[in-house]
């Protein structure tokens, strides 16, 4: 029961010893004079998907949004502790932000395209990243970005149309598409599926399941079928500190701490 | 994950579940008195006990019925996580164990509407009174360890099962010595031979639902864990 029951198909475990692809080490966020974190220490294991689950205001996406530095656009927020990418400080101050987010690229709750067509929608981030050399590059990674996403065989003959004109799944999809294009190395997703149907939510958990081949993957989700079906790694947070994390099916099925298992288990904490 | 668990916030939720638990305690009562009939009409010859445990039979299959519903059931509407999904499934092994265990009731019973014709001397009896109080005890306790969530008392029914093993063994060996003494005795003792290795296998099933227990309250296996416990 406590063996592979919940990802399958091929890597379903994470490479053993293998270093991180991210590391949270001592991480606190302040907003203001609030702490919203608490030294939570978080490693991102590569080419797999981590979840955070938690209730609401439990900092599991103040967690997600420092790990590209979202947070650096809310007034008043300051990161303390270190946190890596490749083992390189991401708040160094020698880090170009711009490019932190080409390689940490994100995902919203609520599908968000630009009020451009589907093409230009892909294409924005390659462009003012300078990653396509000419129009036939373009070309390329608009088509191959689409079709990782998952949404090629729909858009392929309306590219030239507004990618509002989407159904919400199909938005999310090209938000995907968008995110990946910049060929990040890290993809967040920050309840990616909470605004979508049951059937858009397979497609892009399916989607999910193919991207971690070759990106590494945190997802936070107030689903917990979700997180179980998605991850191969769970990280629980309650009130800004991260009270278990592991291997999600030990997670699910036997979780160490008690706080873990009433919030899983739907009990009062 | 020893401690004691809060309640759910859905109440039909935690309803549903104490539910699965009490029809769990019911089964494994009705299975207790069946095992206690059904050894009795054997050792008594009472026809007429002896088919009353063959038709409560299907009253236990109907109550394994009732549990695999519920648990399906819960299991489709809840998605039970951790804890709860360990109550659900092991709920489904517990009832499959405890409705096996009320088929080797059933067949101790047939065998009593058999022999009953047959003479026998009381001393063939005591073995088999004997082993059916030890598997009792066993059923027992494992039924209360799954219950109240004790691995201790688990772990316990389960290194207890050697017992029963050894009482069969002896046994099979004192029916062979009958019957080498007197070849009229080969019937009866055959009958006899077939209730021991019945009430061996209640013993096993004692077994798994004790092993069930100990999964329930710790997530964990008890044959890995006695494993790592002593390295060969």
């Amino acid at each position: 029961m406590t063996t592979e029951a919940f990802a399958t198909g091929p890597a379903a475990a994470p490479t053993p010893n293998a270093p991180p692809k991210m590391q949270g080490e001592k991480v606190c966020v302040f907003y203001g004079d609030k702490q919203a974190l608490f030294d939570v220490d978080l490693k991102i294991e590569p080419f797999s998907v981590t979840s955070l689950i938690g209730p609401s205001g439990c900092g599991k996406s103040t967690f997600l949004r420092s790990l590209n530095r979202m947070n650096d656009t809310i007034d008043g927020c300051r990161v303390a502790g270190r946190i890596s990418l490749d083992d390189d400080d991401i708040y160094d101050p020698s880090i170009d932000v711009v490019e932190l987010r080409a390689r940490v690229g994100m995902v919203f709750q609520k599908p968000n395209p630009f009020p451009k067509s589907i093409y230009e929608n892909v294409a924005y981030g390659p462009r003012i990243h300078g990653i396509a050399r000419n129009k036939a590059d373009m070309d390329e990674i608009v088509h191959s970005s689409l079709r990782r996403a998952g949404l090629w065989n729909e858009v392929k003959d309306r590219l030239t149309e507004p990618g509002t004109g989407l159904s919400g799944g199909q938005q999310q999809r090209l938000c995907i598409a968008r995110a990946i294009a910049t060929r990040p190395e890290v993809l967040l997703m920050d309840e990616p599926c909470s605004a979508l149907d049951p059937i858009a939510t397979a497609v892009i958990e399916e989607l999910i399941d193919e991207l971690r081949e070759n990106f590494t993957i945190v997802i936070v989700t107030h689903s917990m079928q979700q997180a179980a079906r998605v991850s191969q790694k769970t990280a629980f947070f309650h009130l800004g500190k991260l009270i278990e994390e592991g291997r999600t099916e030990d997670i699910f099925t036997n979780p160490r701490n008690k706080q873990t298992q009433d919030y899983i288990t739907g009990r009062i904490g | 994950m020893a401690t004691t668990l809060n309640e759910h916030i859905v109440t039909s939720y935690e309803d549903e579940l104490t539910n699965l638990n009490t029809t769990i305690s019911e089964m494994g009562g009705m299975v207790e008195q069946a095992i206690t009939e059904a050894a009795r009409a054997l050792l008594r010859l009472d026809h007429q006990q002896a088919q009353d445990v063959r038709l409560f039979d299907k009253k236990i299959d109907e109550m394994q019925q009732r549990i695999n519903d519920a648990a399906v059931s819960i299991i489709a509407r809840r998605q039970p996580m951790a804890a709860d999904l360990r109550m659900v499934v092991t709920a489904i092994q517990v009832a499959n164990d405890l409705e096996r265990t009320g088929d080797m009731a059933k067949q101790l019973a047939k065998r009593a509407l058999q022999i009953e014709t047959l003479s026998l001397a009381p001393k063939f009896y005591n073995g088999v009174k004997h082993m059916k109080d030890l598997v009792a005890q066993q059923l027992q306790t494992a039924l209360d360890a799954y219950l109240t969530r004790n691995s201790k008392a688990a772990i316990e029914v389960c290194s207890r099962d050697d017992e029963v093993d050894a009482i069969y063994n002896s046994l099979f060996r004192e029916l062979l010595t009958y019957m080498m003494e007197d070849p009229r005795n080969i019937t009866q003792c055959t009958h006899l031979l077939f209730c021991a290795k019945s009430l061996e296998r209640v013993g096993d099933h004692a077994t798994n639902i004790a092993e069930a227990a100990y999964y329930l309250e710790t997530g964990r296996h008890l044959g890995a864990d006695e494993q790592q416990r002593q390295p060969r």
